[in-house]
């Protein structure tokens, strides 16, 4: 249990000294408030709206990059340390693999989850504190909500990154691997149920389509944050077949939580069936 | 526990590789042993399976008299140290934060790992980044992590390659010192010279097979190789080539002032007594075989399915 913690230092030390977390933070911070501010540019006007218009145009932002950046981040934890020779030098110290990818999980977790509610959290504050219709009371409820989702987003992604790179023996390898892995989760697979729906012209059978949309991570983090908004058809098209059946938010998150635990066991069992 | 390693009739095969072929060795507590071979010798695959890293396909490893994968490897592995071949770092980290995180993976006060820096010169560098280090103190920052917690064993792979040769000196110190005080070391290498008197064991392996094993002189005794003679002196030519006739000496073109003879081993102080009596001797060096040319005798002999080469 000790090695753990020892390894998820390192790797939050590491967070720091490479600027990812500031980086990170800063980025989100800047994007949040830049989206509060401007979000309603199209309908003509300037300058914060609603806490609905911000959450639904954040949300479908953050899809794309959170799931990057958790990539970036993670995808040569293991085949970098291969590549550097610390991987064999790792294991014949009183470390087992599991336990080395359990401390990068905690590790890379908490430079996620701490830049992440860091950034958005520092955005809420200034908009609070500089829009007059903004108040902490409203704003709390709809923005936890979005910061705690986006984290569980983050460490879909960084279980998906460890998978990438215990499945891979060459840091380039693995590079285009998360971004392929990235690709297809956030783009090709709304893509291609989209094209499914027009395909049919309509015929597909709802229960079917509503599971097929579940089974995506990133889907799930659109449903959490857009369900319950009126701007939510406009934000995205596919999740309308949503209007009549709507899913509590614990299934939604637990949907994340299952994809956090399936690729990382998945991961665990791959490195330690590997032979080097 | 009688030996500190000890191999029994080790096989380890990867897919399509024999890496090493009923393998059996032992190393003695506060012994030094040179494993030698060629690339792709079976050198490391060894090494990791001393290490726990890789199971043998069959035969039985006993390390400090435990099974290095049983359920005592954890505490097995504070006492052993290694240093691999290629080993870079985390280039973002300090060298004193590189030692410092492996100092408390082993369980070792972090003070130790201080000192450890000191005591292998790099006590002026411990605060900048590895990224910054040349390879002759990324190797030094190695060999500190490999003494972290003072191993009882200690393996070293390729431990002096791109040190400067006041370096190699420390190293081969530091492992004399180590010996001293009852730790075992196996020494994989193959840059060999000046390496013989720190070693008290040889293993050569070739295509993973132990080819020879044991100390260097048992080693010179079974290769039989020629001794190499240096003698000065004039006119040293004629009498002294018929009186060494039907021993088996060699004489090799040399200069008007001095002659080189090879000489089978057998026949040193024959050779020698015939030299003392030349009136205008003036100097003898007599050279025994060096491990580099035992080593490529073994190697060759191995290469060649077993027979010697000629």
């Amino acid at each position: 249990m000790r090695e753990i913690f020892i390894v998820a230092e390192k790797e939050f030390r590491d967070g720091l000294r490479n600027r990812w977390i500031l980086a990170i933070t800063l980025a989100f911070a800047l994007l949040a408030m830049g989206l509060a501010w401007f979000g309603a540019a199209a309908s003509g006007e300037v300058g914060f709206t609603r806490i609905s218009t911000t959450i639904v145009s954040l949300a479908s932002l953050a899809v794309f990059l959170i799931p990057l950046i958790a990539l970036m981040l993670a995808y040569d934890s293991i085949v970098g340390e291969d590549e550097q020779g610390t991987l064999l030098l790792l294991m014949t110290y009183p470390l087992s693999r599991t336990g080395l990818l359990a401390g990068k999980f905690l590790g890379h977790g908490a430079i996620l989850a701490l830049s992440t509610a860091l950034g958005f959290g520092i955005a809420a504050v200034m908009i609070v504190m500089l829009a007059e219709q903004a108040t902490f009371a409203t704003l709390m409820g709809p923005f936890s909500l979005f910061i705690v989702s986006a984290i569980l987003l983050g460490w879909t992604f960084l279980a998906l990154a460890y998978l990438v790179s215990v499945v891979t023996r060459e840091k380039a390898r693995a590079a285009g691997l998360a971004l392929l892995v990235w690709f297809l989760f956030v783009l090709v697979y709304d893509l291609a149920l989209l094209g499914l729906l027009v395909g049919t012209e309509g015929r597909v059978d709802g229960g079917l389509f509503r599971t097929l949309l579940l089974l995506n991570p990133t889907d799930v983090f659109r449903l959490v944050n857009l369900t319950g908004f009126e701007e939510t058809a406009a934000a995205s098209g596919l999740l309308t077949v949503f209007g009549d059946a709507s899913y509590s938010i614990g299934v939604l998150l637990g949907i994340l939580a299952a994809w956090i635990v399936v690729p990382l066991t998945l991961a665990a069992g791959l490195f330690a069936a590997r032979r080097t | 526990m009688k030996h500190a390693v000890e191999l029994h009739e080790v096989d380890r095969r990867f897919r399509g590789v024999h890496a090493l072929k009923s393998l059996s060795l032992t190393v003695e507590p506060g012994e030094v042993l040179g494993l030698l071979g060629h690339n792709g010798a079976g050198k490391s695959t060894m090494m990791k399976l001393v290490l726990g890293v890789l199971a043998p396909t069959s035969g039985r490893v006993t390390v400090l008299g435990e099974d290095p994968r049983g359920h005592n490897a954890r505490n097995l592995r504070l006492q052993l140290g290694y240093l691999p071949e290629n080993v870079s770092f985390y280039d973002n980290l300090s060298g004193r934060e590189v030692l410092r995180y492996f100092s408390r993976l082993k369980r070792v006060p972090v003070r130790d790992a201080d000192q450890l820096l000191e005591r292998v010169g790099l006590g002026h560098a411990a605060s900048r980044r590895v990224r910054t280090y040349s390879k002759g103190m990324r190797q030094r920052l190695g060999l500190a992590q490999a003494l972290l917690g003072q191993p009882r064993l200690l393996l070293l792979d390729e431990p002096t390659v791109g040190l400067d040769p006041m370096a190699v000196r420390d190293v081969y110190g530091m492992i004399d010192s180590l010996r001293g005080s009852g730790t075992s070391v196996i020494l994989c290498s193959h840059v060999l010279p000046g390496v013989e008197r720190h070693i008290d064991r040889v293993a050569i392996l070739c295509e993973g097979r132990l080819l020879a094993s044991g100390t260097i002189d048992t080693l010179r005794e079974e290769a039989g190789l020629p001794l190499r003679i240096h003698a000065r002196g004039r006119g040293l030519n004629g009498a002294l080539q018929a009186r060494l006739d039907g021993h088996g000496v060699g004489f090799e073109p040399a200069d008007a002032g001095s002659i080189r003879l090879t000489a089978p081993p057998s026949e040193k102080l024959q050779v020698l007594r015939a030299l003392l009596e030349e009136p205008d001797l003036s100097d003898v060096t007599v050279e025994p075989p060096t491990l580099d040319s035992l080593y490529a005798h073994f190697d060759a002999r191995g290469r060649n399915g077993g027979q010697p080469h000629a």
